[in-house]
């Protein structure tokens, strides 16, 4: 058993957040955030709304510039001014959205082959294999060809899933990915995240799904004003919330 | 009152229709591919270029917006040559009839790209496509889509408005029509088969633009 200062060296962390401040004009997000995940962790991100959240995770993969701190990504960090240094910290980082966001005018299969097609310039049978290997994994074996209008929420869901999975990321981003979704097409696609967590992905998830979060997560970060305000395993910050903060936000989600 | 219509007088000229039919697909076509690769250029400038370039591509958009194409053709034609600038009515006719297609299809490529949601950009950019693969494999495909039928009606009127072209005697089939009619008398049909064969070819444009569309423009 390594010991746990071990297990947080920093030659052991995936993604290595430190002091980072984030501001939009005047309005300071993000207040000295400090975050070092192990790979193969699952971390969930919970919190009010306007805590920062989402712009955290925007923060990991650079679609928002942070003023202050620093960020490594598998060893990667994060550098704004140099743009192929960005795209490959993001061949590291996948990120799955509230809203989806397939190309509608791709087809499924098109959607998942297009960056590996592109960026990893792999070559279009092995780009085809791969997708539909994931679309299986994802369980739409069936839908290579359809469009993205064709399929529910909660399939297109998981052909995003596919689509950040083909680029073999180390870790992935998820911003509320069940929100958008009818409640019966949530559990398909908390089946597939949880797929993944298991089998070693590192992801770093915000959530409002409280009760998954318990279930998969590794450990569980509470945000509150632009910091991390507390945080611990789920079953410690759940049951034995130390502040006020937290024990309001569990409760204000009882209702 | 009876017309007596003389069709054969006119189509005794046929050469000079075709000429005419020839010239006018030729400027239409050269005003499509330059004038569209013009305002997608262009466009993009509008929507995510820098300050110092968006501001001349608006001026521009602006001004051939709202002055009248003859005008502008005219401008061309009999201004330039005072700055020392002569050009041949054929070229002067291009320029001119793809300056004007490409100021109405910033505008329109322009509010495409505008429609093309945020969302999908940044899921491009995370899956570490370049700020160009960005544009070019997501952000315009939709946006070409959602635009082509005004694009194709905006085409057909630059196809139509290029008969004024024929005014600084660009033999296009406008001009083919004024002088069979002078050199025949026979006006009326003169122009009956101009119309007719405006007609077919505005048809013809738009049909095979939306065939085209979709397969290289805009397909997956
Ligand atoms: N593009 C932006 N411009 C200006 N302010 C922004 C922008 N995006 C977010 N903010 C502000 O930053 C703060 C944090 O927003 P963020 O989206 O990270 O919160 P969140 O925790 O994800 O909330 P939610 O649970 O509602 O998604 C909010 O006060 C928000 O108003
Ligand atoms: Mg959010």
């Amino acid at each position: 058993m390594p010991s746990a200062a071990e297990a947080t060296a920093p030659h052991k962390r995936i993604v290595d957040i430190n002091a980072l401040r984030k501001s939009y004009g005047d309005n300071e997000v993000l207040k000295g955030i400090d975050l070092h995940v192990r790979p193969g962790e699952v971390v969930a991100i919970i919190g009010k709304s306007g805590s920062g959240k989402s712009t955290l995770l925007r923060c990991i993969n650079g679609l928002e510039e942070f003023q202050d701190g620093g960020l490594v990504v598998d060893g990667k960090p994060l550098l704004y001014d140099n743009a192929s240094a960005m795209r490959a910290l993001r061949q590291s980082v996948g990120m799955i959205f509230q809203s989806f966001n397939l190309f509608p005018h791709l087809s499924v299969g098109r959607n998942i082959m297009l960056a590996p097609s592109l960026v990893k310039k792999r070559d279009k049978t092995a780009a085809r294999v791969q997708a539909e290997a994931l679309l299986e994994r994802v369980g739409l074996e069936d839908k290579f060809d359809a469009m993205p209008e064709q399929l529910s929420g909660g399939q297109q869901q998981r052909v995003a899933i596919a689509r950040a999975l083909a680029m073999d990321p180390k870790v992935l981003l998820c911003d509320e990915i069940t929100s958008a979704l009818d409640p019966e097409l949530v559990g398909e696609v908390l089946g597939v995240v949880e797929g993944l967590a298991k089998e070693g992905m590192t992801l770093l998830m915000v959530t409002h799904e409280m009760r998954f979060a318990r279930k998969v997560s590794d450990r569980v970060v509470f945000m509150h004003q632009g910091r991390v305000h507390e945080m611990g395993p789920p079953a410690e910050l759940f049951g034995n919330p130390q502040t006020a903060e937290l024990r309001q936000f569990l409760s204000s989600l009882q209702e | 009152m009876t017309v007596q219509l003389d069709f054969l007088a006119v189509l005794h000229y046929w050469p000079m229709l075709l000429t005419g039919v020839a010239w006018t697909l030729a400027l239409t076509v050269l005003a499509i591919v330059v004038g569209l690769a013009l305002s997608v250029t262009f466009a993009w400038v509008r929507v995510e270029g820098p300050r110092w370039a968006a501001i001349p591509v608006a001026a521009y958009v602006e001004l051939l917006r709202n002055t009248p194409f003859i005008v502008q053709l005219y401008f061309i034609f009999f201004g330039l040559p005072e700055l020392g600038l002569r050009l041949s009515p054929v070229l002067a006719s291009a320029i001119a009839l793809v300056l004007n297609l490409g100021a109405y299809s910033t505008e329109i490529i322009r509010a495409g790209l505008s429609a093309t949601p945020k969302g999908q950009t940044e899921a491009a950019l995370s899956l570490a496509l370049t700020r160009y693969q960005v544009f070019t494999r997501v952000v315009l495909p939709p946006a070409m889509q959602k635009v082509w039928p005004s694009l194709v009606s905006q085409i057909i009127i630059v196809m139509l408005g290029s008969a004024v072209c024929g005014q600084i005697a660009t033999e296009e089939l406008n001009y083919a029509a004024n002088v069979i009619s002078a050199n025949t008398f026979h006006t009326f049909e003169s122009y009956i088969i101009a119309t007719v064969i405006y007609l077919a070819l505005a048809i013809l444009i738009r049909r095979l633009l939306n065939w085209a569309g979709p397969r290289l423009i805009f397909g997956g």
